[in-house]
């Protein structure tokens, strides 16, 4: 029997969290120090399992199979390939460095530690379950220790508001992408939740194109897709500091990673057929989010836009159905889960300090914590697809992938949408708009660096009562660790995509695209 | 050692100046001397290897030499590819030079100098990457990459307007560099790879309809996407209105390596891409290029001219003078693979050395302007007058710096310019007859910038002053001196080197 690595990532953060909720409530430094030994050490497990993955052979591995509910074909079913191993380290990267920003939370220490490290668990689970049933059991998982955490940890003005609208939107996600998976599970008629089954369907044509909307949008809500995007910016904004980390850094790949899971792999036809529409939607993230996040004053509002911005080029490479957009995608998912996570970090750093988000009341704040701008510096290159950054290694081949694609499958859309998306055209098209996304990213980022860290610092910051002090030595470490990845990735991409290439080879075999 | 000089020469002139800004990461904030001493020392390693890797370069032999190829993306067939022949190898040189100098010359920055450092020693790199990558991507990786630092140096080290400058300068050159990563993205597509030599070799004769176009049509949109990113660099009027802005805000070795080096980049990007892949784009668009060169070279001259800062009238001197490269760029495209390519020949040749010389003479007077501005802290020519009694020394080297870069015969200037100017005028008389006319405007601007600062009457204000130049900023200027005197009297050891490679090109 193997060692069962996946499980004991997933449910390491489980056991952390209830040895804490049965700490005192005033030992607080031990709760902490719990959820930080907990982190590193899923954060080694999935680095273990990262590079122990074997490419040569492929496939599902650390495979654990048992039964759970037999009698409605529901197992306990984990594995990971090439497209999903890249998420559990991106959680286990994103749960350390939470916990590492969060160290200084005073109010209910315990319950907050514990509460993110619930969360963690759903997701975890999320990447690494082969059992749809399972899946959506973990899935619900994350949502109501997330909901709370907004609640009472989040942002005095909006925590109500923008709590309940997010856990409203990702409630309705799921439940109209799991409408799409039970009719998936009858039509299949296996009896069995299991995803390999179902990959196995071969579902008719028409039943494709009837039920790939319902599953992939219903799961890019999650992903911020337009106009179901406005829980992002709004929900990111009220939450403390560490879950709008983990909610835009890994949450909305959650939507993004389930969408070709379980759209796209599971109902290659039908996203054949919707993909010149998926791709306009994609657009439409891309250029409007972004020009959204230019004129924001908010400084966390920019950030909350400008993940809807990068989510968007990850539909739009899903679109491309080809193995360059496909990876693109799967490499963006990463990347941008580490930019987004030290964006909302940096945020984080600023408004506990100055107590101010807005703008305009910000100023010079590099001389008082230069490794916060920095940080905040390498994230916005990264953000604006700067060669030698993460972001251009996905951003490439996302682009390559639009410039090649072509629209499969026109019969039954209507006839103009038809005749546009024949053209020879319409992909490259979308690639020259889009591109337009760099320089408007590269103005939003550039004048936040100006505005926010360089220029005067007001006098109040300087000296006084409200001096603002420099960063802790654990948000360095996180800092370093996220922008590190970045550049790593950027310079030497061959860390990453082998491993999402291996991982999209048998949907794009199902593609045709090989 | 031997094998790794032998195979991996390149990679090593390229990445010893950021291993050298990753060691200064450990270094103390406050221990400015050694910051400031080892960045030197560290950057003239890359000059002792790139004199070596001169010697070592064989002219005869055609193509690329010291090449490295090595997988980097392949997902998408993008190779980490260097190389040099005889029109990178000059850049490599001056780039190698320059930086050094440079960072001599800002030992006198005292704030945040680690940063600076650092930053500057990145900004080699970034450069040096643009000359030797023989991929596309790779190209465009250090072609951006370059922004970086730049930006910073000019955002944090620049004087009042520095903000607007340095946003305008990245976003600028960022947007004009969009259509050539589209049109990048297009090559790698339709050929399947990146390789720069192979895209010459098969681009040119791409066949077939792409995106609803023809093989012409995408060459078409594709060489003006490249031309646009290229021009504005350069930059060829009208997309040089960044220029003046980023320069007078720039820190004074920021001034050196944008005017001396990046500017290089956009000249050098017509030289490596524009006309190996698009030659009959090139050729038909020829007296377009030639007339945009002729805008640059009487509109650079006559708008130096009309400045009243010192800095500024240096700064649109560089569009004047790039002008000629651009002229003899369109020369050549023009006559390459006819009858006429022996003029083509010359004027290629002179614009690559053109290069050469306006770095070392922009990045000459940028240097004595930022002399006199850390002295005076004005850059306003009224304030000045009668400055060559107070630094002879000093207005010396001004006036030797200035005849360079007027082009005075015997200095490196004119070699270039002679070259230019007889090569175009065969094949495009009118434009380079109209040119003349910012030649003699060149003139003009020099001698109005020598004569308000350090002839005339001597301001009162400075009476007393102590405005001689320092020991170590003649050490940083004396070697770009030099050069253009070597240049200008014995031009071969240099245009040996380069006209090998061009004559192979000019043949088709």
């Amino acid at each position: 029997m193997n060692f069962p690595f996946l499980s004991v990532i997933t449910f390491t953060p489980l056991v952390a969290a209830l040895i804490i909720l049965m700490l005192p409530a005033e030992r607080k430094s031990e709760a902490r120090v719990t959820a930080l030994a907990a982190a590193v050490f899923t954060t080694l497990l999935s680095l273990y399992i990262y590079f122990g993955y074997d490419m040569s052979a492929g496939g599902y591995q650390f495979v654990e199979h048992w039964q759970w509910v037999p009698q409605l074909g529901i197992t306990y079913h984990m594995g990971v390939d090439g497209f999903s191993l890249p998420m559990v380290l991106l959680t286990a990267l994103v749960l350390l460095t939470g916990v590492m920003i969060s160290w200084g939370i005073e109010d209910r220490t315990r319950e907050f530690m514990a509460f993110f490290l619930i969360l963690s668990v759903g997701v975890f689970g999320v990447f690494a379950a082969l059992d749809l049933f399972l899946f959506f059991f973990l899935l619900e998982i994350a949502v109501f220790p997330k909901f709370l955490m907004i609640v009472v940890w989040g942002w005095p003005k909006t925590r109500e508001y923008g709590g309940m609208k997010l856990t409203l939107y990702l409630f309705i996600a799921s439940v109209v992408a799991l409408l799409g998976v039970l009719a998936m599970y009858v039509q299949a008629g296996s009896g069995s939740f299991d995803l390999l089954a179902l990959a196995q369907a071969d579902f008719p044509v028409d039943f494709q194109r009837v039920w790939f909307p319902v599953v992939f949008f219903g799961f890019c809500i999650m992903g911020a897709i337009f106009p179901f995007h406005s829980w992002a910016p709004d929900g990111h904004v009220a939450a403390p500091t560490a879950i709008s980390m983990m909610l835009a850094g890994v949450e909305m790949k959650i939507g993004m990673y389930a969408a070709l899971r379980l759209g796209i792999a599971l109902m290659p036809e039908g996203a054949k057929f919707w993909a010149p529409v998926i791709v306009i939607f994609g657009l439409v993230n891309v250029l409007y989010a972004a020009y959204i996040a230019l004129i924001q004053t908010d400084f966390k509002y920019i950030i909350g836009f400008s993940s809807v911005s990068h989510m968007g080029l990850v539909m739009i490479g899903f679109a491309t159905l080809s193995t360059e957009g496909l990876v693109g995608a799967g490499l963006q998912m990463f990347s941008h889960g580490i930019m987004t996570a030290l964006f909302f970090s940096v945020v984080g750093m600023v408004y506990d300090r100055a107590h101010t988000r807005m703008i305009p009341e910000l100023g010079g704040l590099a001389r008082k914590m230069p490794w916060a701008a920095i940080g905040f510096i390498i994230g916005g290159f990264t953000s604006m697809g700067m060669p030698g950054f993460s972001g251009f290694i996905a951003e490439i081949p996302i682009y390559l992938g639009v410039w090649k694609a072509r629209a499969q499958a026109l019969d039954g859309m209507p006839a103009w949408f038809a005749g546009l998306a024949s053209q020879p055209w319409f992909f490259p098209l979308v690639a020259v708009l889009s591109v337009i996304s760099i320089v408007i990213t590269a103005a939003y980022i550039l004048l936040a660096v100006q505005r926010v860290f360089f220029g005067n610092l007001p006098a109040h910051f300087d000296h006084g009562e409200h001096a603002v002090g420099d960063v802790r030595a654990l948000d360095k470490v996180a800092m370093a660790i996220l922008c590190g990845l970045m550049i790593l990735i950027g310079v030497y991409p061959a860390i990453m995509y082998p491993l999402v290439y291996t991982g999209l080879q048998p949907v794009l075999r199902l593609l045709g695209a090989l | 050692m031997d094998s790794i000089l032998q195979t991996n020469l390149l990679s090593l002139i390229l990445f010893l100046p950021a291993a050298g800004a990753a060691l200064l990461l450990f270094f103390p904030r406050d221990q400015v001397d050694a910051i400031r001493w080892t960045a030197f020392l560290v950057s003239l390693a890359p000059l002792g290897l790139s004199l070596y890797l001169w010697l070592q370069y064989d002219p005869t032999l055609p193509g690329y030499q010291f090449v490295e190829n090595y997988r980097w993306f392949s997902v998408i067939n993008s190779n980490y590819h260097l190389g040099v022949d005889g029109i990178s190898l000059p850049m490599v040189l001056l780039t190698t030079l320059l930086t050094p100098l440079s960072i001599l010359f800002s030992f006198s920055v005292a704030d945040k100098v680690k940063a600076f450092m650092i930053l500057f020693l990145l900004l080699e790199t970034g450069s040096l990457g643009v000359f030797l990558a023989l991929d596309l991507l790779i190209f465009f990786v250090f072609y951006e990459v370059g922004l970086i630092p730049m930006y910073f140096l000019i955002n944090l080290w620049g004087s009042a307007n520095r903000q607007y400058a340095s946003l305008k300068f990245i976003l600028y050159t960022m947007t004009a560099s969009l259509g050539l990563l589209l049109a990048t993205q297009v090559i790698g597509l339709t050929l399947g790879n990146f390789s720069i030599p192979y895209a010459t070799e098969f681009w040119p004769k791409l066949t077939g309809n792409f995106f609803g176009l023809t093989a012409e049509g995408l060459r078409t949109v594709a060489f003006w996407a490249f031309v646009i990113a290229f021009a504005l660099k350069v930059p060829v009027w009208p997309l040089h209105t960044w220029l003046p802005d980023a320069h007078t805000e720039a820190p004074t070795g920021g001034s050196m390596i944008l005017a001396g080096v990046l500017l290089k980049l956009g000249a050098y990007g017509f030289l490596r891409l524009v006309l190996p892949l698009y030659p009959a784009e090139s050729a038909q668009f020829a007296p377009w290029l030639a007339f945009f060169a002729l805008m640059a070279i009487v509109a650079g001259a006559y708008a130096s001219f009309g400045q009243t800062d010192f800095k500024r009238l240096v700064a649109y001197s560089s569009i004047n003078h790039m002008g000629f490269v651009v002229m003899g760029v369109a020369a050549a495209a023009a006559t390459r693979a006819t009858a006429d390519a022996s003029h083509g020949i010359i004027a290629l040749n002179g614009a690559v050395l053109q290069m050469f010389t306006h770095g070392l003479s922009s990045a000459g007077m940028f240097l004595l302007v930022g002399v006199l501005y850390e002295r005076t802290h004005t850059r306003n020519l009224e304030d000045f007058g009668g400055l060559f009694p107070l630094a002879p020394v000093y207005g010396g080297l001004l006036l030797f710096t200035s005849m360079g870069s007027l082009g005075l015969p015997g200095l490196a200037g004119f070699v270039s310019e002679f070259m230019v100017v007889r090569g175009a005028w065969p094949v495009f008389t009118v434009f380079t007859a109209l040119a003349m006319l910012g030649l003699l405007m060149t003139g003009a601007y020099i001698l109005k910038g020598i004569y308000k600062s350090i002839y005339g009457p001597l301001n009162p204000k400075w009476a007393g002053h102590r405005l001689e130049i320092s020991a170590r900023e003649v050490v940083a200027i004396a070697p770009l001196l030099a050069l253009m005197l070597v240049i200008g009297v014995w031009p071969t050891w240099l245009v040996g080197v380069i006209n090998e490679t061009i004559t192979r090109f000019m043949a088709g």
